[in-house]
């Protein structure tokens, strides 16, 4: 069976094994449930979890609030791994969290140039150019190049701080917080909030203006 | 090990081109394998280092060409094997041939939500003080090993400085090889552009990673 959105990436290099994913995937699947290894029904609350309950909408109610409360901004700075916590996110690859602020005079980017690391508990599942060559193999050398193709395009002054995610710290970006948005409750704030600008591969979006 | 995966700096992968409204998953065996791949690293047999260090000893060729999704499930097959779960007949033919490996745990649906809201902390006590400060100029080692680390080719034999201690972490380059976690101080090190990349370079650029103790040298 094949699927018209499994289009990406696999059209050359392959031996026959790996031909087709999903039979391949199916297989492998198929073996471990007879062997009592697996559960399936493990496998679907696991891509449920990330479908719909751990995702960027996290992150961005990070954010949010770290712009209106600047007590929690302190403890986001201080401990991100308790800050982040206290708001009920937790657990897999976000263990170890840091808090990066975006400012006047410099802007943060993340990337994981060995892997895919990505802080999970906040921002979900990582979009796929962020585990793709592309991403990983520019983002420490050309920032500016790469955030232009996300059409952000910083002062030549500002400076440009790349965080490599080469241990288990997991990094979230504090984006700016946007102007025109005094008295904005947290959950207005966090709608300006993007996956990408948490990654450091956007920014905050500008009220009235679509993100 | 120099591998496929240590991409920082490389040339040639085009444009990063961003979905818009990228879905989670481009296709249902995603979503199995990545089902897949958590059930089995919750049998207790492999940590995260040894799994990592699977997906990087794909042969190159195949890991640039392949999905993320799909160098998770090379790699799994192999730890699967090399840990006696499953072996090749099996997989290819689909069915169960064998009695294998017992894991230490199977991870029924009932499990997911402890387990995920519990993730793998990977932060352990060292023994001892950490050996460099906030502020400390460092040198990184220059070294190639065969086996796995967590120092990019293009951060070695640089010299930075100290800007966090991040506390005390199982060490990957021993723990994916199974000699132990041997926990050791991790460093936020920071690096100028150019220190980096040389003539040409953003002069705004500043680089960090997050290296072990002894990765580094004081100066």
């Amino acid at each position: 069976m094949h699927d018209d959105h499994d289009h990406h990436d696999h059209d050359h290099h392959h031996d026959n094994h790996y031909s087709d994913m999903q039979a391949r995937v199916k297989a492998l699947e198929t073996v471990l449930t007879e062997k009592g290894l697996i559960d399936p029904a493990a496998i679907d609350t696991i891509v449920d979890t990330y479908q719909t309950k751990v995702g960027p909408r996290n992150g961005a109610r990070v954010v949010a609030k770290a712009w209106s409360d600047p007590d929690f901004a302190d403890w986001l700075r201080r401990d991100a791994t308790a800050a982040v916590s206290s708001l009920g996110y937790t657990g897999r690859q976000g263990e170890h969290m840091r808090a990066v602020f975006n400012s006047d005079d410099t802007h943060n980017l993340v990337v994981c140039t060995l892997c895919s690391c990505y802080p999970w508990s906040v921002l979900g599942l990582p979009p796929v150019w962020y585990k793709a060559p592309a991403y990983r193999s520019r983002a420490v050398i050309d920032p500016r190049g790469v955030l232009a193709e996300f059409g952000v395009t910083l002062p030549a002054e500002k400076k440009v701080r790349v965080w490599d995610s080469t241990a288990e710290l997991r990094y979230l970006v504090i984006p700016q917080r946007p102007e025109g948005t005094d008295g904005w409750s947290e959950e207005q704030l966090a709608d300006l909030v993007s996956r990408d600008a948490m990654i450091g591969a956007g920014v905050a979006a500008v009220p009235g203006i679509a993100a | 090990m120099n591998g496929p995966h240590d991409l920082g700096g490389q040339m040639g992968f085009g444009l990063v081109a961003p979905e818009k409204d990228e879905p989670y998953f481009h296709a249902d065996w995603e979503k199995r394998a990545l089902g897949l791949t958590l059930s089995c690293g919750a049998f207790g047999a492999w940590n995260i280092d040894e799994s990592r260090h699977a997906r990087e000893s794909i042969s190159p060729a195949t890991y640039l060409s392949a999905s993320y999704y799909e160098i998770w499930t090379r790699a799994l097959e192999v730890l699967l094997e090399r840990h006696g779960f499953t072996d090749a007949d099996e997989i290819e033919s689909g069915h169960k041939r064998f009695d294998g490996a017992t894991p230490k745990r199977v991870l029924k649906a009932e499990m997911v939500a402890g387990v995920l809201a519990k993730g793998g902390p990977c932060d352990r006590p060292v023994e001892g003080p950490a050996r460099f400060a906030v502020g400390d100029h460092v040198r990184t080692r220059n070294f190639n090993p065969a086996t796995h680390t967590r120092l990019p080719r293009y951060a070695r034999a640089k010299m930075g400085v100290v800007e966090a201690v991040q506390g005390s972490f199982v060490f990957p380059d021993d723990n994916a090889h199974g000699k132990g976690e041997n926990p050791q101080w991790v460093y936020t090190v920071v690096f100028g552009g150019g220190e980096i990349w040389g003539e040409g370079a953003d002069p705004t650029l500043t680089v960090s990673i997050d290296a072990w103790e002894s990765y580094l040298e004081p100066v």
